[in-house]
């Protein structure tokens, strides 16, 4: 196998991976009370509402956890890897492939990785402070 | 026992298991069988009294495929648990809820795998982020961008306990040592007469960093099964019993499976719900417990638990296991049949079975007063724990 796993996308995460083929990194956001929430489901856990929509992150993140991978093998991608958790400034987590290495607290900015015509996944570099 | 409560109403009255290898050379669904024989044999039961299966829903042989082998004639009660290893002491709550209500009078939960020279687990597995389901959806956020290992899902966790907390890899290690230890003494144990030093954990390779090697389960081959029976009924059969003093399940609050990265707190609270409703249905505390069997898929996890169960503060576990107290002779030996490190990976079944063990007085490595053990399943997914007693 030579590309990354495929996400399985259905009507609840569409709106991501719509919007990564564009150049944007979406966070849902509910139309009815405007809580974000990253990852994203059908019903806002705040409010109750089906109301979904979406705003697009300034793609701007300070480093919560990290991993670097060393085995085994993983399909589309080069080892040693690094793997974070960032917490974007719009207030949600999310995990993320990284062109590099990094500490906790380093600031990552998001660029694109275009597997192919169907398929753009963000990924992440640290940005020097 | 009044009122409400499952405690001390059923007892695990018979285990076995196959031999613990890293290729079996036979069916996934033989093994099983063999271990619900031997079981069966353990407590002077036959096939015919078996009324009741339940087992995982990863595991690959249907309930009602291991009836026809065993020559069961009908089944009363089946249930499957979800979750991977988090559904190890739940298959036991399963079967105690129903021969306590007498839906069934003999249940026996199984767990048998090819885990090494078949499907393993420590791979890549691109079929859990293919599923169309919610588990699949969930896949979509770490999968596609390479965190698609038990052992890397884990380290994320790792890293940002190690920050907190100030807990280092040599704190993991305490844990490899304390299992490769008494794995040593256990004629059963895949890695029988090869302790560890935390110099050997020290210097095995990077997994998913910060997790050496040494920090991660086996890959094993091989079956258990457990014969869970009424508490009257118990009394009655061939060996000791080992009474449920309580089981529970727990799930936490936005809770994911190997993922649970979204709550302020990126630990395992799932396990801290299993240890609330287990303290409160036993009437028992941590002080009352002479030793642990907790699931050591990583070493971590062993930590954290700890501290989720109430043996000691936040962060407070690097602490806890410094100078042997987790091995035998310590404050609370852990995982006495070398764990899934030092035994073998059984989804944690085999950890109920060495807790029998040691209520019966017939573990290789017994614990003096052993009249309670508490016994975890796999944290990081919705889990389940157990209290057995004498």
């Amino acid at each position: 196998m030579s590309g990354p796993v495929r996400p399985v996308v259905n009507r609840d995460n569409a709106y991501f991976f719509e919007g990564t083929a564009k150049r944007e990194l979406r966070i849902q956001k509910c139309n009815q009370c405007g809580v974000l929430r990253h990852p994203p489901g059908p019903a806002c856990p705040d409010c109750g509402a089906f109301d979904r929509g979406f705003v697009v992150s300034a793609g701007q993140g300070t480093v919560f956890s990290y991993v670097v991978h060393h085995a085994p093998q993983v399909p589309g991608k080069q080892l040693p890897l690094v793997i974070a958790l960032l917490d974007l400034d719009e207030g949600v987590r999310m995990v993320a492939e990284m062109t590099g290495p990094v500490e906790i607290g380093d600031r990552a900015t998001v660029g694109w990785n275009v597997v192919d015509d169907d398929l753009t996944l963000p990924i992440w570099t640290k940005v020097d402070r | 026992m009044t009122g409400r409560t499952l405690s001390g109403k059923a007892a695990i009255a018979g285990i076995g298991a196959t031999e613990f290898s890293k290729e079996s050379g036979r069916s996934e669904l033989q093994l099983s069988v063999e271990a619900v024989r031997h079981a069966l044999a353990d407590c002077g039961l036959t096939p015919a009294d078996v009324d009741g299966l339940v087992t995982f829903t990863m595991d690959t042989s249907s309930e009602i495929a291991v009836a026809r082998e065993l020559g069961i004639p009908e089944l009363r009660f089946f249930s499957r648990i979800n979750y991977g290893g988090g559904a190890a002491c739940a298959t036991v709550q399963q079967a105690a809820m129903a021969v306590a209500t007498g839906v069934a009078d003999v249940v026996v939960a199984y767990r048998g795998f090819n885990e090494r020279s078949g499907d393993r687990f420590g791979q890549v597995s691109s079929w859990a982020a293919a599923q169309v389901n919610t588990n699949g959806l969930d896949n979509a956020w770490t999968y596609p961008l390479g965190l698609s290992t038990p052992a890397a899902t884990v380290a994320m966790q790792a890293r940002r306990y190690m920050h907190e907390y100030g807990a280092t890899s040599a704190d993991f290690g305490a844990v490899a040592v304390a299992d490769r230890r008494h794995a040593a003494t256990n004629p059963a144990a895949f890695f029988y007469g090869k302790p560890i030093t935390l110099e050997d954990h020290q210097a095995s390779r990077m997994i998913a960093d910060p997790l050496h090697l040494l920090d991660c389960c086996q890959e094993s081959d091989g079956a258990v099964a457990l014969v869970v029976v009424s508490a009257e009924r118990a009394k009655d059969l061939a060996q000791r019993p080992a009474y449920i003093a309580a089981a529970a399940q727990g799930s936490g609050r936005d809770q994911f499976v190997m993922t649970s990265y979204y709550r302020d707190d990126i630990g395992i609270p799932e396990i801290g719900v299993v240890g609330r409703e287990l303290w409160k249905q036993s009437g028992l505390t941590p002080a009352d417990m002479p030793m642990a069997v907790l699931y050591d898929h990583f070493t971590p996890y062993v930590l954290m638990q700890l501290e989720e169960l109430g043996f000691c503060g936040r962060g407070e576990a690097k602490d806890f296991v410094r100078d042997g107290a987790i091995e035998v002779g310590g404050r609370l030996p852990v995982n006495t049949h070398g764990g899934q490190l030092g035994e073998a990976y059984i989804h944690g079944m085999n950890g109920v079975a060495e807790g029998v063990r040691q209520i019966r007085g017939t573990s290789v490595n017994p614990v003096a007063d052993a009249h309670h053990v508490l016994v975890t399943a796999g944290t990081g997914v919705p889990t389940s724990g157990l209290i057995l007693s004498a």
